[in-house]
């Protein structure tokens, strides 16, 4: 259900489009107008297109579940932070009562402010800088892990991997993008692995590279010599695709490629251009429980509007922002209006335990973030992306070390 | 640090440096025969990659192979793109030029991603993930058949410019304009081919580039930036110097890499441009204006 | 008073009130509007006036702002204080670059990608700068939003609008003032012809650096606006080539050298741009790229047909002058 307001002022200019008067609009609490401002073009438009896909199934999904009726409001920052802001202000000027998104860290930040400013509660599906949730905003609320979170689960699991599969890798190379992401994660690994004394390893080298970078043989070069048993890897997607394809090439077969918490290699297109060569990769990413209730509706919501498409690559995009679309709906459903300051009052009260993604209830804690977010320990098998722990939730069993792996 | 990651990384820097040097071939010798400013350099090299990954899609033509058909379309789009839009600004300031070539590569890349959409494009040939072995160094095999592709390509269009009458016509409208038109040379038409053949390099550095790349909408910049680089690192108007600064910028960036942090070794190219720019202008084998 | 004068006051007076008449959506496209306006200006004094073709301006903008809010983040110093340290470092900056460009000969397309370089240096080493905040960036305080505090730079976009009017209108008339000036002859002078300027006895490596020296400075004050109206930077963001770009796009398209040009450039493309998005979604093309496609293709028609710019025609059909 797009957003199809047919602008009367196409002047060239488009100038009169942008200066119809400030309007509130006072729905009679039918109907709650959600914001959904993703990052459709650009280079994070797969990601945002991705997100979207959980976006449109919410209406229909909700309105069963909960009886309430969402109008979805699309806008897309185009990757552009200047933009998210604009598209945020434009969203609120046209009667959004609540604003779902971005994705992107950088877009969070710029759309928290103009929230903040507004007075327009904003239901973060996915950006992990902490600092998002430290600001003091009263109108933020983020149902996503914190850097900080994603590592520490990251780091669990691995220990609970290396106990399963009874391995005891000594040594690791932790491999890194340099940006905001790879950076924060950077810092919560130094900051929580010398508290980890039940992980058995210990990293020998720190290789941190270029997100855009077409070319990673030095770095792989380096992390072959450093005889490491396996790799440590915070990554995005189009690196990935270059680190393995990479090794290959240096016919270097570690332990195993272990992701703390990173995008990139459970999504589609990890598969599609490697093939088998994406086999028994690992990223230990927050996920959704397979298992769930929820689950099992929204996959079948999702099949009936993408048949060719499966939701499991899809999973931590589509869920999340499923989840963050269904918080807004159920504070709606208790505010019973759409006044923005009371319907960010009831989303502070919000206590969610029927809800699809892994861990705890959605809680909000007094700084607008939810803690107790769940990581699955995901595998690629088959290329697919498969859930191996925790038990509870696992469709398999894991595998490390991988098959191919030789001893230096 | 083992002499064997050394080396390893060296060759790799001389091989993809190669290929580098053959996109800025294509760059030098447009800069210094029309002396335009393509800042859609690195974008037309993206549409190379573009077709040759779609032409191994649809009829699973090798890149190598693939090289001929594209590198002689794209002969034709650059004499086209000369003699119709460009000709004008030659003698226009060069922000004009810049302006120009931006809009141009704007529409590029966009076209390119309403086309082909966001997600990255590959060429998966058979031998794409092998290497070859000599005794501690493993050189890919992917990498040196470009590099192998790199060197011919510039071997021919030196033997162009330096034994063909045509060759040596474009030599002199470079060397000197004025001369060159009371001689009775057709400039624009020789200025229409020597970008033409420019594009063709860079069609063919493409074809080349795409089997160790994965091609997206937006990787023209980086290689615009990388082009020009190198072009004023080896020299304006020396073919060599292209292929030279190719090798420098290549090898000096791996070793960068592999001493400093990886992700900053990008720094190390801007520096060196700097240094280049203030202290030998003219690029290692330019020749002073 | 001339035409000129009598639109240009009509043009403050109705900028002035738009606020009454805006919502906040438009309020904050029009910040954007006069911040690249501001910025273009500021680009301008070294373009337009000495012919330096500058496509690394983000660098200014980047040091500027870094500048005022690392001071700010890591002492609570206000963003006056700031504002001078920035103005210093990125003159320093500037008078560096200009120094060494010049006294090296380089001019043209080297210079052009020497200060690309420079700006492409300093993103990659900010990157690494882990005291502002290395790529994850750097996120300033915001005490409060509601009440103007000129002192602290925090309050409502209102407060952003007219902050960024101000500057923009002083940027005009100090162009103004300079174009009549000695300095203003002299640069144009150097811009025509430098070697007949020196022939003159101007001395050209002098003026030149100067005219880099104010206008990385006005970049500076840009930059300063930026930290504290947007209160994140990133490196990757706000040293960006695609910035640098940004800033020169309104100058180039509105004229070169002229006074009005930057901000009917800066005007005509951001509305341009949400035009556009606003005749795609009405027509139902929202296919991602169509319409970046759009805007290169007027781009290149403006370009092509228009080299002066669009000032200089609008000016002559409205028989204007400056």
């Amino acid at each position: 259900m797009d957003r199809r307001t047919f602008s009367r002022n196409i002047a060239v200019a488009g100038v009169a489009a942008a200066l119809s008067p400030f309007s509130i609009v006072r729905a009679q609490a039918q109907k709650l107008r959600v914001g959904v401002i993703l990052p459709r073009s650009g280079y994070l438009s797969f990601i945002g297109q991705s997100c979207q896909k959980g976006a449109d199934l919410a209406p229909g999904v909700l309105k069963e579940m909960l009886g309430v009726d969402l109008e979805l409001m699309n806008a897309d920052f185009e990757s552009n932070v200047d933009t998210a802001r604009t598209r945020a202000e434009r969203l609120i000027q046209e009667g959004a009562n609540v604003l779902v998104g971005p994705f992107d860290s950088g877009a969070a930040a710029a759309i928290a402010q103009v929230a903040e400013q507004r007075g327009v509660p904003f239901v973060i599906n996915i950006a992990a800088a902490p600092q998002i949730t430290e600001q003091g905003y009263k109108f933020v609320f983020r149902n996503f892990q914190t850097a900080g979170d994603i590592v520490r689960n990251g780091l669990a699991l691995i220990g609970d991997l290396f106990q399963a599969t009874n391995t005891v890798p000594r040594t690791a190379v932790f491999m890194h993008v340099n940006d905001t992401f790879g950076q924060a994660m950077a810092k919560g690994i130094g900051a929580f692995m010398p508290k980890m004394t039940q992980l058995p390893f210990k990293i020998v080298d720190t290789i941190s590279y270029d997100p855009a970078a077409k070319d990673l043989t030095v770095e792989v070069s380096k992390a072959k010599a450093s005889n490491a048993d396996f790799v440590l890897l915070v990554c995005r997607l189009n690196d990935a695709i270059i680190l393995r394809r990479e090794m290959v090439k240096q016919r270097w077969s570690p332990m195993g490629i272990v992701s703390p918490g990173s995008p990139g290699m459970y999504e589609e297109q990890y598969f599609k251009a490697l093939g088998k060569l994406s086999e028994h990769s690992i990223s230990n990413v927050p996920w959704y429980n397979p298992n769930a209730n929820l689950t099992k509706v929204v996959e079948k919501a999702f099949l009936k509007q993408n048949p060719k498409d499966k939701l499991v690559f899809h999973g931590l995009n589509a869920g999340f922002t499923f989840e963050a679309l269904l918080i807004a709906a159920d504070a709606f459903k208790r505010a019973k209006t759409t006044d923005p300051k009371a319907l960010a009052d009831a989303i502070r009260q919000t206590n969610i335990t029927d809800k699809m993604t892994l861990g705890g209830p959605i809680k909000f804690n007094e700084k607008g973030q939810v803690e107790g977010i769940g990581s699955a320990c995901v595998q690629n098998r088959n290329l697919i992306p498969t859930v191996v722990l925790p038990a509870n939730a696992a469709t398999a069993k894991p595998v490390f070390p991988v098959p191919e792996y030789k001893k230096a | 640090m083992a002499p064997e990651l050394v080396l390893n990384v060296v060759v790799a820097g001389v091989l993809t440096g190669l290929v580098y040097g053959l996109m800025a071939l294509g760059l030098s010798v447009i800069f210094g025969v029309v002396r335009v400013v393509n800042f859609a350099h690195g974008e037309m090299m993206t549409v190379a990659m573009y077709a040759a990954a779609a032409l191994f899609a649809a009829f699973s033509l090798d890149p190598f192979l693939a090289v001929l058909p594209v590198a002689a379309a794209f002969f034709l789009l650059g004499y086209a793109l000369q003699a119709g839009i460009i000709n004008p600004f030659i003698t226009r300031p060069e922000h004009s030029q810049f302006m120009l070539l931006v809009a141009v590569a704007i529409i590029l890349v966009n076209a390119l991603l309403i086309v082909f959409g966001p997600d990255a494009r590959n060429v998966q040939v058979g031998y794409q993930l092998e290497s070859y072995e000599l005794g501690k160094l493993l050189i890919d095999k992917a990498r040196v058949f470009a590099a192998g592709l790199a060197v011919a390509a510039a071997l021919l269009l030196f033997s162009f410019f330096r034994f063909t009458l045509t060759g040596k016509a474009i030599r002199a409208c470079a060397d000197n304009y004025l001369g060159a038109r009371v001689v009775g040379l057709d400039v624009k038409h020789l200025y229409a081919l020597t970008f033409g053949l420019g594009s063709a390099c860079v069609a063919v550095a493409g074809c080349a580039l795409v089997l160790l790349v994965d091609v997206t909408p937006g990787l023209g910049p980086y290689y615009t930036l990388l082009a020009f680089v190198i072009v004023i690192v080896g020299g304006l108007g020396s073919m060599g110097g292209a292929l030279l600064g190719g090798v420098l910028i290549g090898v000096s960036e791996a070793v960068a890499g592999l001493l400093i942090a990886p992700s900053a070794k990008s720094m190390f190219s801007f520096g060196l441009l700097i240094l280049v720019l203030l202290l030998r202008p003219q690029g290692l084998l330019g020749k002073r204006a | 008073m001339s035409r000129g004068r009598v639109a240009l006051a009509l043009l403050f007076a109705a900028l002035a009130v738009f606020p009454a008449f805006a919502g906040a959506y438009a309020l904050s496209v029009a910040t954007l509007v006069l911040y690249f306006a501001y910025t273009g200006q500021a680009w301008n004094v070294m373009m337009g006036f000495a012919g330096q073709l500058s496509l690394g301006h983000s660098l200014y903008v980047g040091v500027g702002a870094y500048a005022a809010g690392a001071i700010f983040f890591h002492y609570g110093i206000g963003p006056w204080a700031g504002l001078w340290v920035a103005i210093l470092l990125c003159v320093a900056l500037g008078v560096l670059i200009g120094f060494l460009a010049f006294r090296f000969g380089i001019s043209g397309v080297y210079f052009a990608l020497l200060t690309i370089a420079f700006a492409e240096f300093t993103r990659i080493g900010f990157d690494h700068l882990d005291w502002v905040g290395g790529p994850g960036g750097m996120f300033l305080r915001v005490a409060q939003r509601d009440t103007w505090d000129i002192a602290n730079f925090r309050g409502p976009p209102l407060m952003y609008y007219y902050v960024i009017l101000a500057l923009a209108s002083l940027a005009l008339v100090l162009c103004h003032f300079l174009l009549k000036s000695r300095a203003g002859y002299y640069w144009q002078a150097i811009r025509e012809n430098e070697e007949a300027a020196q022939a003159l006895g101007i001395n050209t490596f002098r003026w030149k650096v100067c005219a880099v020296a104010l206008s990385s400075a006005m970049t500076a004050v840009a930059g300063v606006f930026f930290a504290f109206y947007y209160n994140n930077l990133f490196p990757e963001q706000i040293f960006n080539i695609s910035r640098s770009i940004e800033i020169i796009l309104g100058p180039i398209i509105g004229g070169l050298g002229t006074l009005f040009g930057p901000i009917l450039g800066a005007a005509v493309l951001t509305l341009l741009s949400d035009g556009i998005t606003e005749l795609l979604a009405a027509l139902g093309w929202e296919i991602p790229g169509v319409k970046q496609v759009f805007y290169g293709v007027v781009l290149l028609v403006v370009v092509m047909f228009l080299p002066h710019g669009i000032w200089p025609a609008v000016a002559r059909k409205l028989k204007l002058d400056a």
